[in-house]
């Protein structure tokens, strides 16, 4: 059966890196991933379960790795080769037993919730942060039984979801898929964990101007997060940035107050928190601003639009960035980082609650399975890539692989 | 007026910063501005006649003058005329005189402030054009000549309310002086009289009373005074100023056509009275402005001061003067008119009131079509209900970042909203006239009050209710589409487009202005 297989290969890397200033994704033929020959993995112990992938989602961080611009960060809590994948429904052939400990039969669907952390590596006891249930934090990503790796699809061991001869998963990583949901629907509840994550993470208080840069996956599903998630509780408003119209659209259905393109963005937020501007930056501004992109220039734009005290969010993975910091430090800025997934506190009347369930529960209600835009089946990789490259300027949001062996792309 | 016939030579549009020549349909209408009249042989002798000889129940100006006395210069600002005129502008000449006067009377406490109500300041070399080099020395450098602050809570004064609940607030230094003189340029119909003082040194609490959609759509048309709500309640608002004992000596001066100097002496004349040398010109100056970068067309064309000459000065009580300076007006740029058109066509020019030295952004360029030249009318409008206006103009989506800030706001967030004035008044007005930032840039920079934008699209509103469409040749088609308009790529598109909503065989008539003409409708 046929995956597609990441190897450490520096020349490849290198030609891939050239061509991905052509575009994002435009090494995928020459980078380097191989569509290759490959077997199942082998499962890590009893506790573990074998998954046959339904759809498995392109990630902006994905493309960042083929592209050559992911960090050096990432080096040592990746294992080579690995078959990229995290965002991954699929279907448990012979059965297995969720995260909550309830046995799910054969044929049963299920979404990864990928994180490698203590319990998947089999560390006792866990460390602080897994203890917690902060598990997207875990400390021990390159420790324990396992390869190292701080994701499914991005360890040696455990296969991704790009892949027909499947991947296995932890118990504590499967999460049942509601009847209900189309595959679609359970394909974009990994993205949408890491927007409920982010959007708790903003620390919202009540009438506050709340910014989202960027109108992708990440971006979109933020703004539902926030619509559904905080606005309940505490009122806000919603100030977005989309490039393309179908952005625009999809960012106003979910909930965003005003949206506007990028470039309009300061400009809004400036007349819906009343600020003054001075040298380009807004003097006050948003009390907080979701990055959802990640760059440099995402990140410029954010703290030129935030109020002193006020909040940055990075949503979006960056890389290494060049940002002037000198406004983070006068206007006592805080940089907060929304990485994955774990437990959320306060997240429900009993304590806390599961990212992920949260999510599964926000893709029902903002029906957040449309913004798959575009499947192709594995073989067609270079063309999935670059579509997703340019998913935007192509009228798409998120682009996955089709696993279900259907011919052609979904539309 | 032109009937169009086979052997009518094409019609000269304006473009913008460019020339367009249409061949029009036979059987079209073309209204073109009326000869530039006799100029005054002797300003300065008229005015002095005016100063001295005032109309309606006023002393002679020498007469009101003492010693001891407080004593104001109120002056039109940057948006009358247009284009600018030669130096020297009118208002150089009628202040002189003032101030020589009050010399001669003694008189110390001269201040002269800028009527700009909430427009833009007033640059120096702007200011030193409109008054001459000799009166801003002598006042500018000693804080005597000031720019009328809108949003200055401590130079305002509340007068009280009209018996219609109207605020009137003006500028305390022009309402506590012991006399007011007001110096006006009459370029339009709806400049002057009691609007001059309401409006030019009034306060945003007291202009949003009559700058609303609703007075706007009940002014038919603002241009012909005793059929405007707004100037029905400025003149509500000039009688309470008079009886709250602010004493205004109202001069208001009329101009007559001649708009433009002789590089550009087709633009005065009918197409089939151009001489070899007029088409030479055209030829020479459409060529070139075709290959000239827009930015740098405009600057060209800002650079043009007119030839305006003064027809006319009169002076004493509001009411009086303004009586005559109007009959003036109309008798400058007065054409009759028989009959409404289904199309009405016009080409706009790189110039309104409110982009002088500027740029005219895709609102000023609604609004110098639907709210000026749509209301250049007496009677009823030239097109009938339910036409269609056809505006030639590029529309780029540019602003003055100085000049319109708000504008640009106004342009992407309010009208991708709605265009709707009534919608636009109720949703955003407040916020954007409360907006720090505009204030801060009103106040100190040289920018358009925050809610100026929402004014030009309450400009529109008449002309967007009476309306079955409006198109704009040559227009980007974004900017067009945010204004809610269609676009058409030649004149004969957009006719094709205008007879789906007028029907087949439309009449079509086209407004030939600048220089400007007010149709009186039969």
């Amino acid at each position: 059966m046929k995956a597609l297989v990441f190897e450490r290969n520096l020349p490849r890397f290198a030609a891939s890196r050239v061509a991905s200033v052509f575009g994002s994704g435009r090494g995928a033929g020459i980078g380097p991933l191989q569509f290759l020959d490959a077997l199942p993995p082998e499962v890590p112990g009893d506790d573990w379960f074998h998954l046959r992938p339904l759809l498995s989602g392109i990630c902006g961080s994905d493309l960042a790795t083929l592209d050559g611009r992911s960090s050096r960060y990432f080096e040592d809590i990746v294992s080579f080769p690995f078959i990229p994948g995290h965002e991954v429904v699929g279907v448990l052939d012979d059965g297995g037993v969720d995260h909550a400990g309830t046995a799910l039969p054969p044929g049963a669907r299920a979404v990864v919730e990928p994180v490698l952390g203590c319990a998947p590596r089999h560390i006792q006891p866990p460390c602080p942060q897994c203890g917690a249930g902060h598990y997207g934090l875990c400390e021990y990503l390159a420790f324990g039984d396992l390869s190292p790796g701080l994701q499914t699809g991005f360890c040696a061991d455990t296969g991704g979801g790009w892949s027909a001869a499947g991947l296995v998963a932890h118990t504590s990583q499967l999460h049942s898929v509601p009847e209900q949901f189309t595959d679609e629907d359970a394909v974009i509840v990994e993205p949408t964990a890491c927007a409920v994550h982010a959007a708790l993470s903003g620390g919202i208080e009540p009438d506050d101007t709340v910014a989202v840069v960027g109108a992708g996956t990440l971006g979109l599903a933020t703004i539902a997060a926030l619509h559904h998630l905080v606005r309940p509780t505490t009122a806000c408003t919603v100030v977005a940035g989309a490039k393309h119209p179908h952005q625009r659209r999809v960012a106003e259905s979910l909930g965003a107050d005003t949206v506007v393109p990028p470039d309009q963005l300061a400009r809004a937020v400036r007349r819906q928190a009343g600020s003054l501007v001075l040298a380009g930056r807004l003097t006050g501004g948003a009390d907080v601003v979701f990055d959802c992109v990640g760059s440099s220039e995402s990140l410029t734009q954010s703290l030129a639009m935030v109020r002193p005290r006020g909040r940055v969010v990075v949503v979006g993975m960056p890389a290494k960035v060049s940002v002037d910091l000198a406004p983070l430090w006068h206007r006592e800025l805080t940089l907060i980082g929304a990485y994955a997934y774990g437990t959320e506190s306060g997240a429900s009347p009993t304590g806390e609650r599961r990212t992920f369930e949260m999510a599964i529960d926000l893709v029902a209600e903002a029906d957040l399975g449309s913004l798959v835009s575009a499947a192709y089946p594995l073989d067609r990789y270079e063309e999935a890539i670059v579509h997703a490259g340019a998913a935007g300027r192509r009228g798409a949001v998120k682009v996955v692989f089709d696993l279900r062996h259907r011919k052609g792309p979904k539309r | 007026m032109l009937e169009v016939d086979r052997s009518t030579p094409p019609t000269l549009y304006w473009h913008g910063e460019r020339f367009r020549l249409e061949r029009l349909p036979e059987g079209s209408r073309v209204i073109y501005a009326p000869e530039p009249i006799d100029p005054l042989e002797d300003p300065s002798a008229a005015i002095r006649r005016a100063l001295q000889s005032p109309l309606g129940d006023k002393d002679p100006l020498p007469a009101l003058l003492r010693a001891g006395m407080k004593l104001t210069i109120a002056f039109d600002d940057i948006s009358l005329p247009l284009p600018p005129m030669e130096r020297p502008d009118i208002r150089q000449l009628v202040i002189e005189q003032v101030l020589d006067m009050a010399a001669e009377a003694g008189v110390d406490d001269v201040e002269l402030i800028v009527a700009l109500a909430l427009h833009r300041r007033m640059t120096e070399p702007e200011l030193r054009h409109a008054l001459g080099d000799r009166i801003y020395d002598a006042f500018a450098p000693n804080g005597l000549l000031t720019q009328h602050d809108a949003e200055d809570p401590d130079a305002l004064v509340h007068l009280g309310q009209t018996d219609h609940g109207e605020d009137v607030e003006i500028n305390k230094r022009a309402a506590e002086s012991d006399l007011l003189v007001y110096v006006n340029i009459n370029l339009v119909a709806m400049d002057g009289g009691h609007k001059s003082v309401a409006t030019g040194l009034a306060s945003y609490k007291s202009l949003r009373h009559h700058h609303n959609p609703q007075t706007m759509r009940q002014s038919r048309s603002f241009m012909d005074q005793h059929h405007s709500e707004l100037h029905t309640s400025n003149w509500r608002m000039g009688r309470l100023i008079a009886d709250s004992g602010v004493n205004v000596f109202q001069i208001e001066t009329n101009l007559n056509n001649d708009a433009f100097p002789p590089a550009f002496s087709f633009l005065q004349k009918r197409e089939w009275e151009w001489s070899v040398k007029d088409r030479l010109a055209y030829l020479g100056v459409s060529k070139a402005l075709d290959r000239t970068p827009a930015k740098y067309a405009r600057q060209i064309f800002h650079s043009v001061k007119a030839p305006h000459r003064m027809t006319a000065v009169q002076a004493g009580e509001v009411e009086a003067v303004h009586a005559v300076t109007t009959d003036n007006v109309w008798r400058q740029q007065g054409v009759t008119v028989d009959g409404q058109t289904d199309i009405l066509s016009m080409g706009l020019p790189y110039i309104s009131p409110y982009n002088v030295n500027s740029i005219l952004n895709p609102i000023l360029v609604a609004c110098l079509g639907l709210g000026y030249f749509f209301n250049m009318y007496r009677g009823k409008p030239l097109v009938r209900e339910g036409g269609v206006v056809i505006m030639s103009h590029p529309t780029p989506w540019e602003f003055n970042p100085v000049h319109h800030p708000s504008y640009i706001d106004f342009f992407e967030q309010v009208l991708s909203e709605t265009t709707d004035p009534i919608e636009v008044a109720k949703g955003f007005e407040e916020s954007f006239a409360t907006d720090p930032w505009y204030i801060h840039l009103y106040r100190t920079g040289h920018a358009y009050h925050g809610v100026h934008p929402f004014y030009m699209w309450y400009w529109c509103a008449h002309a967007l209710q009476h309306l079955g469409g409006v198109i704009i040749v040559g227009g980007d088609p974004a900017a067009v589409h945010r204004l809610g308009f269609r676009v058409a790529s030649t004149m004969a598109d957009a006719l094709e487009m205008a007879q789906d909503i007028v029907g087949p065989s439309p009449t079509l008539t086209h407004v030939h202005t600048p220089p400007i003409l007010m149709s009186d409708v039969q």
